[in-house]
């Protein structure tokens, strides 16, 4: 029965998966699902009957759940992000399974814009290997605060807890480089469901958690930004009825903080200030908003507010500046221009913006820095100084991902080219 | 207190977010409404994004002319009680007007002719986004779909060249011509939607909950009795017991065999059912990739 009562207090986490080509992350995703029964019969009917149809020796393939598009299936790899459901009792899960090649870096990052966790699949024969450096990097660049490393196909290496501890201590030496806090390691076979729902009978000698279990126990909930109170303004709701005569309401997001009724708070950029009449929603008032709430603030003053202000805490206030100083992910076959002009997205803000400066490239397999390469091209990170048209509302991406994260937009032909993180 | 949201808030709260982000982006949005939960869901996440003001956008219902009447008489009552206006797209219209030639045949179906009549409607009223009811669980070509997808001119979709899509940061930026078919419930599952319609008391169609109908069986799925439902003369008429799990066309929609009379119990099937939603409709089987090809021509 948990179906219908049960759900009421069920949390969302958003994971990504990383790994290198052949690491088994298909296979691990198609096994959670399997295990978690979240593959429906018909589904596992059409893998089956795919399976055959490509050949190998006789096992189920399941990869071919998660390769969605005609051109993955005949490659046998996964080419764009695909976003993947499944759901226990305690938690809803939404998996972003990005490619794990060289040219796809941008889905990778696309993949872990948004997730609260990263799942980092290392081949136990392997150990770390120049990809599994460069996901651990988008994963910290990316402000990912849980990253669990799954040292898969420890079938292969016949469950050895010296091989398993031999990588456990490579990547501790390579982490302590990245900013992530929460790591974990987890000894796994996603083939043979080692230590993926069930428990490993074959590797006693580990004694943490099956990846499932710390997928839903893993504590998500301080990972948003509830200090610095921030509301970027998307629509202003003005019904113009007999019954709402006088209402003028700011719609949007909350980014970060915790708005009250009563607060003080200021409109950026005009800096009217006023405080918060009520926070209101279809369901009724709001006591306090948070992240990531869609709500809507009423003001006790009738001020002038309208889509890309941000509503802020008069003492606790961004940064308001047309400079920012950025790492940026170029996305786009067209290289990076210096002195280039790009529109921009930040918040609900537009603008256009000059690239100024080109400060170096990362190397991301090694993480140094190369000052004499100006070069950027897709797939590459780069530590950039861009100036907007009109000010623009920043937190650090690493303390605020909502109010530090920028997109860099082609004018030309309106693609979405970088993605920027706010230092 | 807590400062976090259960996994429907924030399926809400990402929802709203997203088709406020529409209506602030481009000029002429509209909601294709099929008179299906997930677009009625999509109009009830509406309703809270714009609230205590009226939906700035109409609805815009595709009709094949084999739709179930009580899924007509739902939309007409919805429209009727909220005020809201509604643009229908007439298949029989496209039909008549030999832009599309109708499938003959036992299996003939209409559901692939909607592509035609939905560009046209899209041309003649200028839309420049169509937000929509597809979720990404519905179908593994629709995993990879984007929240603001674009199309090109011709209305179509390039799976292998979609824009990235990053944070909450929503790229609506497009040439003159073109534009967007936009998913704000891409992340809900059909779980996800029959836990919300039940936690905010929803109202559906007949349709989805267990009733008496003539029916008859070929090859493996319950189809309903209709004037548009050609029978070989083996398949034989008979009442059963069925709901039905999705809604589209009757011609290509079967129906499951359920006492579930209510939402809780819908619920419970749900949870137990093996077979995906989508299980139930034809025109998904007809190859392995029939959704991205559909998609690629400008298939919702």
């Amino acid at each position: 029965m948990s179906e219908t009562t049960g759900y009421l207090d069920m949390e969302l986490l958003r994971f990504t998966t990383a790994g290198s080509v052949d690491d088994g992350k298909s296979t691990l995703i198609g096994r959670l699902l399997y295990d978690s029964k979240a593959i429906f019969q018909d589904q596992m009917e059409a893998v089956e009957k795919a399976s055959k149809r490509i050949g190998g020796d006789g096992q189920v393939n399941l990869a071919l759940l998660t390769d969605g598009l005609r051109s993955e299936r005949e490659q046998g790899i996964t080419i764009d992000v695909a976003y993947r459901y499944f759901a226990t009792p305690k938690r809803k899960f939404i998996i972003a399974d990005t490619p794990g090649h060289i040219q796809y870096t941008r889905n990778m990052v696309t993949g872990a814009s948004t997730a609260n966790l990263a799942i980092i699949l290392v081949d136990a024969r392997h150990g770390l290997v120049e990809q599994t450096a460069r996901h651990s990097f988008i994963a910290s660049l990316l402000g990912i605060k849980h990253v669990i490393y799954c040292v898969n196909k420890m079938d292969l290496v016949e469950y050895s807890q010296e091989r398993y501890e031999e990588i456990k201590n490579q990547l501790d030496d390579f982490t302590s480089k990245l900013e992530i806090n929460d790591i974990r390691y987890i000894p796994i076979s996603a083939l043979l469901g080692d230590n993926v729902v069930d428990r490993s009978k074959k590797m006693d000698w580990y004694g943490g958690s099956t990846l499932l279990y710390t997928l839903e126990t893993v504590h998500i909930a301080s990972d948003a930004n509830h200090v610095d109170c921030r509301f970027p303004v998307q629509t202003v709701i003005r019904p113009q009825t007999t019954e709402f005569h006088d209402y003028r309401g700011y719609a949007g997001r909350v980014a970060g903080g915790v708005f009250k009724k009563g607060d003080e708070v200021i409109v950026l950029p005009s800096g009217f200030t006023s405080k918060i009449a009520k926070i209101d929603s279809f369901d009724g008032e709001i006591e306090e908003a948070f992240p990531p709430m869609s709500c809507t603030l009423i003001l006790e003053d009738d001020i002038d507010v309208s889509r890309g202000d941000m509503i802020v805490r008069v003492n606790n206030q961004p940064e308001v500046s047309q400079d920012h100083e950025m790492m940026v992910c170029w996305m786009s076959t067209r290289p990076l221009q210096l002195n280039g002009k790009y529109a921009v997205k930040h918040t609900s803000r537009s603008a256009r913006c000059i690239i100024k400066e080109i400060r170096y490239k990362v190397d991301i397999n090694s993480l140094h820095r190369l000052e004499d390469d100006k070069d950027i091209k897709m797939n590459d990170i780069a530590r950039i100084t861009i100036r907007t048209t009109v000010p623009l509302f920043t937190d650090r991406y690493q303390r605020n991902r909502n109010t530090g994260s920028i997109i860099l937009i082609d004018e030309s032909t309106n693609e979405t080219v970088g993605a920027g993180m706010i230092l | 207190m807590k400062y976090n949201l259960t996994h429907l808030k924030e399926l809400e709260s990402e929802a709203i977010f997203i088709i406020r982000e529409v209506v602030a982006q481009f000029d002429n949005p509209a909601l294709l409404f099929s008179g299906g939960k997930d677009s009625i869901l999509c109009y009830h996440l509406a309703k809270k994004a714009f609230w205590p003001a009226k939906i700035p956008f109409p609805l815009v219902h595709v009709d094949t002319g084999h739709n179930f009447s009580e899924t007509i008489a739902f939309r007409d009552s919805l429209v009727k009680k909220d005020g809201v206006e509604l643009i229908v797209g007439s298949v029989q219209e496209s039909i008549d007007q030999g832009k599309v030639a109708e499938e003959t045949g036992f299996n003939a179906s209409r559901n692939g002719l909607q592509t035609v009549t939905l560009l046209d409607t899209i041309e003649k009223h200028k839309f420049d986004a169509c937000m929509g009811g597809a979720r990404r669980d519905e179908e593994k070509a629709r995993a990879k779909e984007r929240f603001f997808s674009h199309r090109d001119e011709f209305g179509q979709w390039d799976p292998k060249n979609q824009r990235p899509e990053l944070w909450n940061l929503f790229n609506g930026m497009k040439n003159f011509g073109e534009n967007f078919r936009i998913f704000p419930i891409s992340n809900w599952t059909e779980m996800d939607v029959w836990q919300y319609i039940l936690h905010e008391n929803i109202d559906l169609p007949s349709l989805y909950f267990s009733h008496e109908r003539d029916v008859f069986i070929r090859d493996g799925v319950i189809y309903s009795d209709g004037e548009f439902m050609p029978k070989r003369p083996e398949e034989k008429i008979e009442k059963r017991i069925v709901r039905f799990r999705t809604i589209g066309d009757m011609t290509c929609t079967g129906a499951v065999e359920s006492p579930a009379d209510d939402l809780a119990k819908i619920i419970e099937e749900v949870a137990a059912t093996r077979t995906t939603e989508r299980g139930t409709r034809s025109d998904d089987k007809r190859s392995e990739a029939a959704m991205e090809d559909r998609k690629k021509e400008g298939y919702f």
